[in-house]
């Protein structure tokens, strides 16, 4: 039996492009678990993590975590952000300006733990960097070390708001599986908050659709989602030939259209010969 | 003649300095106050603390005269418990000058502190540190420029300051007559030479200060580009 690491229930009021809504969510989370909450932007998936964390206060209800009681309105309990132990990785990064790499790392320390740094600096391939500071940095490497910095106090919950979302697609596959990699010899119990739904295949175990304020529905993203095999493991060569609304019009090269299958969710219009390409 | 010269500016300068120092002291934690407290009356302090801007020296320096003079409760308490006496005295311009360039050094700062991304805070809760270590580790050090503003501003206005002290000083030579008071009364009493020695003193000294406020500004611009 897996073990309820996270269990919440949280009421909030929350303002968004179309006006107030109400946040009403409830989540169970196992230990070691890597879930996603999914949903449109503006949905509120960025304030449950603020909530979790202890950044925003939740109008209501409780945050239980491995039986401790992190929130609760009828218990008046609010525990400071500084006395949970999360990784919080910010949409923006939130990375020092006056700090190397390095230095990162350690002020997120508790005690200078001079191993554990290196091990997170080779994981995410910082070290050639490790003395440079933010400004200094790609895109990619500023997102390594948000990453690593939440990882360096070894907390207990990692939170991911929406982590990959401003970076390249090549960038994006290697900080994917670096993440993964971390998740699991660090063993944090990790929500990830995304709309990208290869990232969630990818990554997630299981999905909490959040609609309206509430979750719509949960499970496996390959459930939830429909069949992602096909996502992960297609590869075609060819042409784009045109985009309209959210179809996609391929010539692919000679031979290519083998390696497609008839249940994969992709529909064949035609079948062009491309010799011309 | 020169050692009146150079006592004269030796005040101007001491109580420059003591006033950016005491004001740094008391600017942090207020302009902290002003950005990141949901105090409802936050506006009103602000404004407060503003006043100095648009009201005219005089009229503080009226009040605080009043205010200090040993004949009204607030100057006869200091006087009574306290012997302090602050009309006619350097601790009474001293006191002029903290509250009448309050304005300089807090708006600097909170302008540093405003301009940052909350971010940076929140991720420093999220790693345990404390509001102190957030301030002196993460916050301080990325608003050196706004640091170095407010301290640059405060002491050039407090060695440029007129009226306050004119009030609540009196002009007394070697005691609470600063630069600024000098070339009004060299004036007063005819004497150009002095008078434009004091002006030029005066002049390259704020000019001075004003380019490297600009020159830090520039280069904190050109490094947050990169």
């Amino acid at each position: 039996m897996e073990k309820t690491l996270i269990d919440l229930h949280l009421i909030k009021n929350i303002h968004t492009i179309e006006g107030k809504r109400k946040l009403n969510i409830s989540l169970q989370i196992p230990e070691y678990g890597f879930i996603t909450l999914f949903g449109k932007s503006g949905v509120g998936k960025t304030t449950m993590l603020r909530m979790i964390s202890g950044l925003t206060k939740p109008d209501s209800g409780y945050i239980k975590v491995d039986n401790e009681i992190w929130f609760s309105n009828n218990d008046k309990v609010n525990i400071k952000t500084q006395e949970r132990n999360i990784g919080f990785v910010f949409q923006d990064y939130a990375l020092f300006p006056n700090m190397t790499v390095e230095e990162h790392l350690y002020y997120a320390q508790k005690e200078r733990n001079v191993k554990h740094v290196n091990e997170l600096l080779e994981i995410f391939s910082l070290e050639g960097l490790k003395k440079r500071k933010p400004d200094t940095l790609s895109g990619g490497q500023k997102q390594r070390t948000a990453v690593a910095r939440a990882l360096a106090r070894k907390p207990q919950i990692l939170l991911l708001d929406e982590p990959l979302s401003a970076l390249d697609a090549e960038t994006r596959q290697i900080l994917q599986q670096e993440i993964m990699a971390a998740h699991k010899s660090f063993l944090a119990t990790t929500i990830l908050v995304s709309h990208d739904v290869d990232e969630i295949s990818r990554l997630t175990d299981r999905v909490f659709v959040i609609d309206n304020g509430v979750i719509i529905k949960s499970g496996p993203p390959e459930l939830i989602f429909g069949s992602t095999e096909a996502d992960k493991n297609l590869s075609v060569k060819g042409k784009v030939i045109s985009t309209t609304g959210n179809e996609l019009k391929i010539r692919l090269n000679e031979g290519e259209i083998n390696k497609l299958r008839a249940e994969d969710p992709i529909k064949i219009i035609s079948e062009i010969n491309s010799k011309e390409s | 003649m020169d050692e009146l010269f150079f006592q004269t500016f030796g005040i101007s300068i001491k109580l420059a300095l003591l006033t950016t120092i005491i004001l740094f002291v008391i600017g942090v934690p207020a302009a902290y106050f002003l950005t990141y407290s949901k105090f409802r009356l936050k506006e009103v302090l602000q404004a407060l603390i503003s006043m100095p801007l648009v009201l005219p020296p005089s009229v503080l320096g009226f009040y605080l005269l009043i205010a200090f003079s040993p004949n009204y409760w607030f100057g006869d308490f200091l006087n009574h418990y306290f012997d302090i006496r602050l009309a006619f005295t350097f601790t009474g311009i001293l006191v002029g000058s903290l509250i009448y360039n309050l304005p300089f050094m807090v708006n600097s700062l909170q302008a540093g502190f405003t301009n940052l991304p909350q971010s940076l805070k929140d991720a420093s809760y999220t790693l345990g540190k404390s509001r102190f270590t957030t301030l002196t580790k993460i916050l301080m050090p990325n608003i050196k420029p706004a640091i170095l503003t407010g301290i640059c501003l405060t002491f050039a206005h407090t060695i440029g300051e007129f009226g306050v002290i004119l009030m609540i000083g009196g002009n007394i030579p070697g005691k609470t007559r600063v630069a600024s008071l000098a070339v009004y009364d060299e004036v007063q009493s005819l004497n150009f030479a002095m008078a434009h020695k004091y002006s030029l003193f005066l002049f390259l000294f704020s000019f001075i200060i004003l380019v490297f406020i600009y020159s830090i500004n520039k280069e904190f611009l050109r490094w947050k580009k990169l």
